[in-house]
């Protein structure tokens, strides 16, 4: 019986038997955390008896979640991850040069086809955009990690997922994973691994993927992996600090099952508090007011979303009851919407644009909601609380839905302000 | 503490729904603090404001299906941990979540029979048997058994942990 990709990656790093439910020791290619887990993990590696850690050029700290440091606590948790990285000269970038983890550690060419990435943050997933086996732990197993260079994963199930079709100029990544998290609903994937396929894939740009896979934890998903093709070997060409295998399925893989998707027939879609898995189109909830909209983050902090965004708000303004955050995912992103002028478009049309941090998305800093607000938010969760306050609500989107509920003032189809 | 220091387990029940999320266990706005005492009056805040200050040493928490689904971080078991709840019953848990668990040494078992809504009612007194599984209403009689989990999480969690796990393994390559 032939392999998954996610059993072919496995089984390319251990020596153990790899079947769908097996347990097996993996070396693991690279393992970071951030500013809230990094800390706790460190504690851990110390009392683990951890000296150095397996690869200080595959360990790294990421502070990107309280950053620039939102207060004295948050700003001596940052501390600690800073004097740590520094002491076992493991990869660390500061404030001004780091980004959002998910977007910045692709963007430096730090994650690459067919390799093992565990992060101490649930959206490590992401790296399946590249066709590498990411996935999130806990801070514990990160020090684990950090202290041997393996861990053990349980060999996960898989669920093909086949797009097809043509999709419309009006759509990308995200409406196409909240309508697939939709199908399968939020634990339609738990412990799986998502493997993308279909000819509908060579029409997704590589950072529309990024926003697929980083949404399989929503689905409950260990990964989300899209089967290497040139736009992924192009991607990881150019940037790749290392060198790379990448790994394939084979023909006769066996899958648990096989989701179907006619890309064509998706419109503009939206997720309703408080799952991601409450999928609508986005023209159905069209009275929904709000009061804030948040674009960035590592679903939906890349070039292309920023560049969505600011097609739809160019000549427009922001609508007068709503506040709107552009948050540009990493500098790279950052300079490129500069360069391209998109930065004038977002201040022009009355919206803030701050740097590069995960800021509003799980309610650290930079928009938070009041009682009884609701906004659109780019971001991966709409859970009861993730933005601020209990009694606030999130309607999660891609970067073309939010600019244009930030002009209309409610959640908004873009084709309405298509004229 | 240790997963192997105690095989039996009771307390009264907290009783919720399905996909019980780690930003509702510990909301984001605590994490600046990985410190358990810290984040344990913080534990449930967002929905249940009446955890916190109503758990007891023992009491046990019984959920739907993907308790612990969402984010990495392990102040979510930590804060139940800290909050005095002995073990966590749910139909399922998010895969992270339940890594956290062991890792930490939290008993956790998954029973989809106990997390049926007519099952368990807020108050019952429950009885978990971590060593067979087997889980006990007291309060109306009712008996369910769990799935087992897989061996080598079992030593783990009875070694009390990955600390001690990784701590031997260093030990012995050195």
């Amino acid at each position: 019986m032939g392999r998954t990709i996610a059993e072919a990656i496995i089984a390319s790093r251990t020596t153990d038997r790899v079947s769908a439910g097996a347990i097996c020791q993996v070396k693991v290619d690279f393992a970071f955390a951030n500013d809230i887990t990094g800390p706790p993990a460190i504690e851990e590696f110390k009392r683990m008896g951890g000296v150095r850690v397996f690869d200080p050029d595959r360990c790294a700290i990421l502070p990107d979640h309280f950053t620039p440091n939102k207060d004295i606590a948050s700003a001596g948790q940052a501390k600690i991850a800073r004097l740590f990285a520094r002491e076992q000269g493991m990869l660390y970038w500061e404030v001004g040069r780091v980004g959002v983890e998910h977007a910045f550690l692709p963007e430096q060419g730090l994650v690459v086809p067919g390799e093992i990435v565990v992060g101490g943050d649930s959206h490590t997933c992401t790296y399946g955009a590249v066709g590498a086996l990411g996935t999130g732990m806990g801070q514990t197993d990160i020090a684990g990690i950090w202290a041997l260079g393996e861990t053990w994963l349980r060999v996960p199930e898989t669920i093909k997922v086949v797009l097809s079709g043509h999709p419309s100029k009006w759509i990308g990544g995200k409406d196409l994973i909240i309508h697939l998290i939709g199908m399968i609903g939020v634990e339609g994937a738990r412990y799986r691994s998502l493997e993308f396929h279909g000819d509908a894939v060579a029409e997704i740009p590589q950072d529309d993927r990024f926003t697929m896979s980083n949404m399989a934890i929503e689905a409950g998903g260990k990964c989300g992996i899209f089967v290497p093709d040139e736009t992924t070997l192009a991607y990881a060409r150019a940037r790749a600090r290392r060198d790379f295998t990448p790994a394939y399925p084979d023909g006769d893989a066996r899958y648990e099952r096989v989701v179907e998707i006619d890309v064509s027939k998706i419109e503009p879609t939206v997720a309703l508090p408080h799952l991601p898995g409450n999928s609508i189109t986005a023209r159905e909830c069209s009275k929904m007011e709000i009061d804030q909209v948040f674009i960035g983050s590592c679903t939906n902090g890349r070039i292309s979303d920023i560049e969505k965004a600011a097609s739809i708000l160019k000549g427009r303004r922001v609508h007068d009851n709503v506040r709107l955050m552009v948050i540009p995912a990493s500098y790279e992103v950052y300079n490129r919407a500069l360069d391209l002028g998109l930065i004038r478009v977002f201040t022009d049309a009355g919206a803030s644009v701050c740097t590069p941090t995960c800021g509003p998305c799980m309610g650290g800093h930079l928009g938070i909601l009041a009682k009884g607000e609701r906004a659109v938010s780019t971001s991966n969760r709409n859970f009861v609380g993730r933005m601020g306050h209990p009694e606030s609500e999130i309607v999660l989107a891609g970067p073309m839905v939010a600019a244009a509920s930030a002009v209309l003032g409610r959640v908004a189809d873009p084709r309405e302000l298509d004229s | 503490m240790s997963g192997s220091s105690k095989k039996i387990l009771a307390g009264r029940a907290w009783v919720y729904g399905e996909n019980v999320n780690t930003d509702v266990i510990i909301p984001a706005r605590y994490l600046n603090t990985s410190d358990p005492e810290r984040l344990a009056p913080h534990c449930m805040e967002d929905i249940d404001s009446a955890f916190a200050d109503g758990v007891a040493q023992g009491d046990i928490i019984v959920a739907g299906n993907n308790f612990g689904c969402g984010s990495s971080r392990e102040h979510a078991p930590i804060a139940i941990m800290a909050s005095g709840i002995s073990c966590v019953i749910a139909g399922s848990f998010g895969r992270i979540f339940f890594r956290n668990a062991i890792n930490i040494g939290l008993p956790i078992l998954e029973c989809p029979e106990a997390a049926l809504s007519s099952a368990v009612s807020k108050g019952d007194r429950i009885e978990a048997d971590l060593q067979t599984g087997r889980v006990l209403n007291i309060t109306n009689g009712r008996e369910f058994a769990s799935n087992p989990i897989p061996e080598f999480l079992q030593s783990l969690f009875s070694a009390g942990g990955l600390v001690p796990y990784v701590r031997k393994r260093l030990e012995s390559a050195s």
